[in-house]
């Protein structure tokens, strides 16, 4: 295991009487693709800014590459920023903008000229050094502002919602991309994004944050299997909320009876916050099944009615109000062959198993 | 009648109260007749040789011509500064500074000009082009602040990070990026300073040494009805010049603004 490329230890940060971040402690390792995700204003911006420099830290300590970088400003620190309106310089031209760097590095005319043009190749703009950089479109922009980073080598590539103001089909389109050119230079990248399919799809780790802490720091599996409470649970995926109470909490497991579903016997590492009065247990729409033939039998059945359908083509989504609890619960369904949908109103006979709930606090 | 006549109408005559009094300077600064009145007389240019032979009025033309340039740069300068603070930091105090800053805008100029004369005067310096680029300065310095602050706030705050993350200095930053994409309204701003400055009478009347200025050189030849005509020429030259000025700078800030890309930044036609 390699020494972790960043370690931020105990950060807080107030603007005047306002708390941005609390305590926050993480270690991003080196060559891995590192994703702050969170709804707005939880801080993940500012914890983003603070490890470029633009911010100070109110107490704690930002450490790159085993430097401290207390009092190291953001020209001087081994990081570089694609920034979300991606700062393109208007008044040059795209090599002018991939050379700014270098410049300023003092590096020889040739080996510059050599660089930017590897460094347009590398990002899919090769020949289009000379042009306007105003008139580039929007993706275009964005791979320049990438180009202008990645060429000058950083340790810690950054990079605050870079595809935010992209439309979806591009979007998708660059998330692949940022994919392969991350793996292809071995440069540590940080991702800020609201998107939880955006970091789950590119992130080999992601840090969840609300309201300036760090909910969960794991990897995009860990996060939708075993979220360590509701918040989490609820900002990744689907997940449905039922009432639990647990009778017995000996001997490594916890004997519950859950609302519309019945009794079941849950390992402790499915309760990752532990338990006490106000757990409730989290089932995802996957884990669910509809029974809709006669001789489908799963381990445990409940039995609700069918409220609302939603057929997507190759998946069903049913919102099930099962008997005794007030709210539907949403489960999904792949509409396999022969696979009979049901409607509204029908009667469901609902499959589930012990090992697909979660206690959550 | 539609209402619309009505307000075409208005405009019309609205236009020739502000610019028939301007079109009569060519008109009688051409009439071969000393006295300004209707019917002309016929052509001459008379009265742009007598221009060319006052030697009084060279000097005048001079010492505006410095002190506009002057005004224009130090305004602008200190506009440049003041701007750049209050669009880029907050700090205490920061509306009461800026308000300050924008209050010669509507103070009264006599008050500024006899103020001042008398602050100068008791400070024990002598009245020169300098104390009229002094006042001058401070009635302009508002107007650089309005332009430069607009051109300022358009800017896009994460050009600059993005240099000082590049590895510039703030310095290098603000030269290669900042000045290069707020020079529209730099220009603006020097133009309507050196503009402001050049017609200024009751600061420069009242703060002139021994050295008049051009407003206050014309003012002082209006007690001579003959010099009128002459007076009258030397009004058509500065009315070209000032058009010619203001049509240039449009045109460049508008062709900078088409290379770049960018948003109005800060002009003012």
């Amino acid at each position: 295991m390699t020494d972790p490329i960043i370690r931020l230890s105990g950060i807080d940060k107030f603007y005047g009487d306002f708390q941005a971040l609390y305590n926050v402690n993480a270690e991003i390792r080196t060559g891995e693709f590192f994703s702050l995700l969170g709804p707005s204003g939880c801080g993940k911006t500012t914890l983003l800014r603070t490890i470029a420099g633009f911010e100070d830290v109110s107490a704690g300590h930002v450490e790159i590459a085993g430097q401290s970088m207390d009092n190291v400003p953001a020209n001087r620190r081994p990081t570089n920023m694609v920034f979300q309106s991606y700062a393109i310089f208007p008044h040059m031209s795209v090599a002018e903008n991939v050379a700014y760097g270098l410049k300023a590095r003092k590096m020889p005319k040739e080996q510059i000229k050599t660089a930017v043009e590897a460094a347009l190749k590398q990002v899919g703009l090769a020949g289009y050094g000379d042009r306007a950089s105003h008139a580039m479109s929007g993706g275009q922009r964005q791979r320049v502002a990438l180009a202008r980073a990645l060429v000058l080598k950083p340790k810690v590539l950054l990079l605050d919602e870079p595809l935010s103001a992209l439309d979806k089909k591009m979007r998708e389109q660059m998330q692949s991309e940022l994919r392969h050119l991350q793996r292809a230079v071995g440069i540590t990248f940080i991702l800020v994004t609201h998107d939880q399919e955006e970091a789950l799809t590119m992130s080999d780790r992601i840090a969840v944050m609300f309201e300036g802490r760090i909910g969960q720091l794991a990897s995009p599996q860990e996060l939708y299997r075993r979220p360590v409470n509701r918040e989490v649970a609820e900002f990744i995926g689907v997940m449905n909320f039922l009432n639990v109470s647990v009778t017995n909490g000996a001997g490594g497991t916890f004997d519950c009876e859950i609302a519309g579903l019945g009794k079941a016997t849950i390992p402790a590492e499915q309760a990752p916050g532990g338990v006490d009065a106000s757990v409730t247990a989290g089932v995802r729409p996957e884990m669910l099944t509809i029974l809709s033939d006669e001789n489908s039998r799963s381990e445990r059945e409940a039995s609700g009615i069918v409220q609302d359908v939603y057929y997507y083509g190759d998946m069903t989504y049913y919102d099930v109000q099962l008997d005794g609890v007030d709210h539907p619960v949403t489960i999904s369904m792949r509409n396999t062959a022969g696979r009979t949908v049901l409607s509204r109103k029908d009667r469901a006979r609902v499959g589930w198993g012990a090992e697909s709930v979660l206690l959550l606090k | 009648m539609k209402s619309g006549t009505w307000f075409k109408l208005y405009i019309g005559v609205f236009l020739i109260f502000l610019y028939a009094p301007a079109l009569l300077l060519p008109v009688f600064a051409f009439n071969d007749s000393s006295i300004v009145s209707f019917p002309l007389k016929g052509f001459t240019l008379n009265w742009f040789n007598v221009l060319w032979e006052t030697e009084a009025l060279h000097t005048a033309t001079k010492n505006s011509l410095l002190i506009a340039v002057s005004t224009a740069i130090i305004a602008t300068s200190l506009g440049i500064l003041a701007a750049r603070a209050s669009s880029r930091y907050k700090f205490r105090g920061q509306k009461a500074v800026m308000g300050f800053i924008m209050v010669p805008l509507v103070l009264p100029e006599i008050i500024v000009g006899v103020s001042l004369l008398v602050v100068i005067l008791q400070m024990g310096f002598d009245l020169s082009l300098w104390t009229i680029v002094l006042g001058h300065v401070l009635i302009c310095t508002p107007f650089c602040v309005a332009i430069l602050s607009s051109a300022f706030l358009s800017l896009d705050q994460s050009l600059e990070e993005a240099s000082f993350d590049l590895g510039r200095s703030k310095l290098a930053t603000f030269w290669l990026v900042t000045m290069p994409l707020v020079l529209p309204g730099v220009v603006s701003a020097m133009l309507i300073s050196f503009t402001i400055s050049l017609d200024e009478f009751i600061i420069a009347f009242f703060l002139a040494g021994t050295e008049p200025t051009l407003p206050v050189y014309i003012w002082g030849q209006l007690r001579f009805p003959q010099k009128l005509p002459s007076l009258m020429a030397l009004g058509t030259i500065l009315l070209i010049l000032s058009l010619t000025l203001l049509a240039t700078a449009e045109y460049f800030r508008r062709r900078s603004a088409r290379k770049t890309g960018i948003e109005d930044a800060g002009g003012f036609l």
